[in-house]
């Protein structure tokens, strides 16, 4: 269970946002400027909420009235973001055992061939960042977040840089990982379509309010 | 004409010593800088910036003697360092090291801290949400890319230090064999009668090694490059 209740403001620009999840995927849906992608910087531990509370399964992440502030490196919250970020000074294989380095998690053989395999990244493993094309990165940044053990996993447009072949090349995956990989997500986009493809419920934002909640019928509301 | 003597040998070998003595002291000491100015937000942090560019602006002659008063047998800086750790600096060759590393600390510290900027940001964001506390973005992913700004630094400061000459005479004054490098050399050379070819032969010597160092700062910022391009 995700909870999230927070105020911010970003320039001229406020939030002020609160909502409750279970689903397996939580789409967040709004058009650009709506502010999704500060929610889940939030979310992430990326960006302090100015007033408010956050909480996954019962831990609180944030709590303005107690001062707590949890970092981001201690929430094992996934993230891929739309621009992948992968480290171009690492290798593919060096980039997907990044996150189980830096948890102090012991080396699992199994985990890393299941998780490849259901990207299909096994054949990128010696390669460099540079030398991938779009569709690859992300999938690997995918990966990456997936190889990290994460309690939640935060998706930004993971297909938002990518055209529209390669969409249809990420999506299936994107399918996979919330049928197989049993990690709740949350899933961000401006893309109906999308939405309806992935997500169980939808929290619909705009101009940094939460304007309806339920489920996928209130894409077509 | 390149006969070089035992005392120019023992010159050349000296500044050597003390740039690379210089150099590697500083270093450390750069980065943490580098990184404190590129990425952290803090009081006085205008006053940091002077205080690392001051050896850049003030006269050479006017540092030396500043070390002289700080870390001179008697200066407040030097007592404690000669009683309690045995360490001393005046009229001795890590003297000249420090006079060295201190002129040679804005060229050391620009390079490595427009590298660390030039990191992406995102990156480090990235390496945060994998669990990285800030320590180990800055050991795993800020260093690493940034290591060619800071080998560029380091060759920088090198060149600076090997060239070093007012505040080192003034600190350590001009002793062969103990502080006596390249520069204070020519400066001795130049005013002895029948010392130009000798002089000479150590301006040969120290074109060659600037030289060096800048095609070398050149090489790796082109290494820097492509580095931060994935390649």
């Amino acid at each position: 269970m995700l909870r999230v209740d927070v105020t911010k403001q970003l320039g001229e620009f406020s939030i002020e946002a609160s909502f409750a999840s279970e689903g397996r995927v939580t789409g967040l849906f709004g058009a650009s400027g709506a502010g999704k992608t500060s929610l889940i910087n939030m979310i992430a531990g990326l960006l302090a909420p100015d007033r408010g509370k956050i909480s996954l399964d019962g831990d609180v992440l944030d709590d303005t009235e107690k001062t707590i502030h949890l970092p981001a490196y201690r929430r094992r919250i996934g993230y891929v973001f739309q621009d992948a970020r992968l480290f171009p000074h690492l290798s593919v294989r060096a980039n997907l055992d990044y996150g189980r380095r830096m948890n102090g998690l012991a080396f699992d053989p199994a985990q890393l061939t299941r998780i490849t395999e259901l990207l299909d990244i096994g054949h990128l493993l010696d390669r460099r960042p540079g030398k991938l094309s779009g569709g690859e990165r992300q999938r690997v940044a995918l990966g990456r977040a997936l190889l990290a053990k994460p309690r939640l996993l935060l998706l930004d447009e993971p297909l938002g840089a990518l055209d529209e072949s390669r969409r249809a090349e990420i999506l299936p995956y994107l399918i996979r990982m919330r049928d197989e990989a049993r990690i709740p997500m949350v899933f961000v986009s401006h893309d109906a379509a999308e939405m309806r493809q992935l997500a169980t419920q939808i929290v619909m934002l705009k101009h940094g309010r939460v304007t309806s909640f339920g489920g996928v019928k209130v894409l077509s509301g | 004409m390149l006969d070089i003597t035992p005392t120019e040998w023992t010159a050349i070998l000296l500044s050597l010593r003390v740039a690379a003595v210089a150099t590697l002291m500083a270093t450390p000491v750069g980065i943490a800088l580098a990184w404190l100015l590129a990425r952290r937000d803090f009081w006085g942090k205008s006053l940091l910036d002077a205080l690392v560019h001051l050896p850049l602006v003030l006269p050479p002659v006017v540092t030396g003697y500043l070390l002289l008063l700080a870390f001179g047998r008697r200066g407040p800086l030097g007592a404690v360092l000669a009683d309690y750790l045995g360490i001393v600096f005046a009229f001795r060759w890590t003297g000249a090291a420090l006079a060295c590393g201190v002129m040679s600390f804005p060229l050391l510290v620009r390079p490595i801290r427009l590298s660390i900027e030039a990191v992406d940001h995102r990156l480090e964001q990235a390496a945060e949400t994998l669990g990285a506390a800030p320590w180990r973005v800055f050991a795993t992913v800020t260093l690493p890319l940034s290591l060619p700004g800071v080998l560029a630094g380091m060759v920088l400061g090198f060149a600076k230090a090997i060239g070093e000459f007012g505040a080192t005479i003034t600190f350590v004054s001009n002793i062969p064999g103990e502080t006596q490098t390249i520069s204070s050399a020519i400066y001795s050379l130049i005013q002895t009668p029948e010392g130009d070819t000798a002089a000479l032969r150590l301006v040969i010597v120290s074109i060659v090694i600037a030289v060096t160092a800048l095609i070398g700062a050149e090489w790796f910022a082109r290494r820097a490059t492509q580095r931060l391009h994935g390649n």
